[in-house]
């Protein structure tokens, strides 16, 4: 019978201590690389990213006060036709968050006046709550029941309620922290216009 | 042929400990001899958890993960496929039954204390299954692919985006998309099918192992293994097989018989397990009137609507950080109840009182968040609200110095 002999027969606990660290660092480290193909995997696939083309859209026959939406990047974008009426309410507002769109990144440069647009009768905003991304509802009509005295059209929220002007700014005390947001757009001629490319 | 038997469970115990498991956590699994009608739910949620588990099997035979494909699939299931309106009823029906019995079950800890020591970590697995549940709702909610799937969805993970700094590259990552896309159905689909269900079972199982190793809790909140007979049986202590699985499988007919009357005749259960927005295909660019979650979400929605938002406030995610408090709280409900009396039957009155508080809290915030946004409803939620939290700051203070009763030596049951 012979015996299995392996050194002494001391353990060498410093030479096991580093080993053991050694081997859970650099097991970690391997475990952390594994797991960073399979979370990549969830961003946005190429396909996603090249599917927001730019989108034409012809003015000329959206009357006046009316809304048409229009699918850009899988969200609805709004464009309003507002009458003077509408665009008189605009000027007078006191109870705004952000009245002058000091938020930059809630609009474009050129559309950071009080209509929040390139002219001032066509609003282009994204239809899309600033709180948790419902679509809010159009409600032109002034001082209707439901929204009260004050009311003097706008946009209203049925998710959470919030409030927002006929220029996509947001009422104070609303969930939505900040006016909607109006997309990058132009007119490619008097009545032309692209939604996605400045 | 009794002697084939028994060679062949002699074979199998000599490889695989399969008699030594059935006495620890069946036959010499000695459970109080008192529990009463809050016990029943735990084995029910096993039971609603295989119903899930088979139905949802036979659900994918038929589905179709794909935005153009799903909502039509989840009619062929309802009209076409041999009794898929069955299958896919105790599937929708089951989703809520679940919450209703974890709800109930989730009380009678808060009744008995069943989350004291030493039994904490039975609670912090509890509170882990009742979130991976919540997720699984969540995620199967997008399925049918209808109005109220997709926006209840489009909601959600906007409260990702809520989160300051990585908020909007956190819920891109979760759709995978810009907006709610086929792309999100088809990963929520692998989620809800394979992945949560994984981690559910694996919990249920830590839940229930964690359970044997120290023991039930009773309504007396005593610890029956104080008194022992020579055996070391606990004398309050009745095995579980028979007594117990013949109390439960009593139980289970009841729950069933309540069970199948909802399937057949009230599967919508008018709006509360199937919402009418959800028989509308999903529409990107067109939001439902009202939003509002199935009912055992809208406690907690209520509390986020009730949150008003404020620059000097975190903004919006003032809400989500609430919604997302009034969960974990729960997480913390060991240390934050201090007193060493266990059941409410032997607790003060003060206890007594801000539990009510807490329960018409709760329930009343689950009202609430069923109903539209207006002014009014939401001081209600906000008062509400705070009788939900100021229930775990009361819990804190009045359990530190709190007059109980008498607490007795052993079960109180005859």
């Amino acid at each position: 019978m012979s015996e299995l002999s392996f050194g002494t027969g001391e353990v060498d606990k410093d030479r096991r201590r580093v080993l053991t660290a050694g081997a859970t660092v650099v097991g970690t480290i391997g475990a952390t690389a594994v797991a960073a193909p399979f979370l990549l995997s969830m961003q946005p696939s190429e396909k996603a990213k090249t599917a927001g083309a730019p989108v034409e859209v012809d003015l000329s026959k959206l009357e006046p006060g009316r809304k048409i939406t229009i699918e850009w990047r899988g969200k609805p974008v709004w464009i309003v036709h507002r009458t003077p009426e509408m665009l008189k309410t605009l000027d007078a507002q006191k109870e705004l968050a952000d009245p002058d769109s000091a938020n930059v990144e809630q609009q474009p440069e050129y559309a950071q006046n009080v209509y929040r647009s390139i002219k001032p009768e066509y609003l282009v905003m994204l239809g899309v709550c600033t709180h948790l991304g419902c679509s809010p509802t159009f409600r032109p009509d002034v001082a209707p029941t439901d929204l009260g005295a004050d009311w003097k059209g706008g946009f209203f929220c049925p998710c959470h309620g919030s409030r927002f002007d006929l220029s996509g700014r947001v009422y104070k005390g609303a969930p939505a922290p900040d006016n909607m947001q109006v997309p990058p757009h132009h007119y490619v001629d008097e009545s032309i216009l692209l939604i996605g490319a400045a | 042929m009794g002697n084939l038997l028994a060679n062949t469970l002699n074979w199998v115990d000599e490889r695989f400990p399969l008699t030594k498991m059935w006495r620890e956590h069946l036959s010499e699994y000695y459970a109080p001899k008192n529990f009463n009608f809050w016990y029943y739910f735990g084995s029910l949620a096993l039971l609603v958890l295989v119903n899930q588990i088979v139905t949802g099997i036979f659900l994918t035979m038929n589905y179709k993960p794909d935005a153009g494909l799903a909502f039509a699939s989840v009619e062929y299931i309802m009209r076409d496929v041999e009794w898929g309106w069955l299958i896919r009823y105790l599937h929708s029906t089951g989703a809520s039954a679940f919450f209703v019995v974890v709800y109930l079950h989730m009380f009678r800890a808060m009744l008995y204390g069943s989350y004291k020591k030493p039994r904490e970590l039975i609670w912090i697995f509890g509170m882990l299954i009742y979130l991976t549940l919540m997720a699984e709702a969540f995620l199967g909610y997008l399925l049918p692919w209808g109005q109220m799937s997709y926006w209840g969805a489009q909601v959600i993970i906007s409260l990702f985006g809520a989160v300051p700094f990585i908020g909007e590259e956190l819920a891109l990552w979760i759709r995978g998309d810009y907006v709610v896309s086929d792309i999100t159905l088809n990963r929520f689909f692998a989620l809800h099918v394979i992945a949560i269900p994984l981690a559910l079972v694996g919990l249920v199982a830590a839940h229930i192992l964690a359970l044997h190793e120290v023991g039930s809790n009773n309504p007396d909140g005593v610890e029956i293994k104080k008194h022992k007979d020579a055996n070391g049986i606990p004398l309050d202590g009745i095995p579980f097989h028979p007594y117990y699985t013949v109390k439960d499988i009593f139980g289970a007919s009841v729950f069933l018989v309540i069970f199948a009357i909802i399937v057949f005749y009230f599967p919508e259960m008018y709006i509360f397990f199937l919402e009418p927005a959800n028989f509308i295909p999903a529409n990107p660019i067109q939001t439902p009137e009202h939003i509002a979650p199935l009912w055992y979400f809208t406690p907690f929605y209520a509390i986020l609507r009730a949150v008003p938002s404020y620059p000097w406030l975190m903004g919006k995610f003032a809400g989500v950080l609430a919604m997302g408090a009034a969960v974990m709280v729960l997480f913390f409900l060991p240390w934050i109840d201090r007193s060493p009396v266990r059941s409410i039957r032997y607790r003060s009155n003060a206890f007594k009182a801000w539990l009510t508080i807490f329960i018409v809290s709760f329930i009343g915030l689950g009202i609430l968040g069923m109903l539209p946004a207006d002014p009014i409803k939401q001081k209600l939620s906000q008062l509400l609200s705070i009788g939900y939290f100021g229930f775990f700051i009361a819990l804190y203070i009045i359990s530190k110095n709190e007059r109980c009763k008498a607490v007795p030596d052993r079960v109180t049951w005859k």
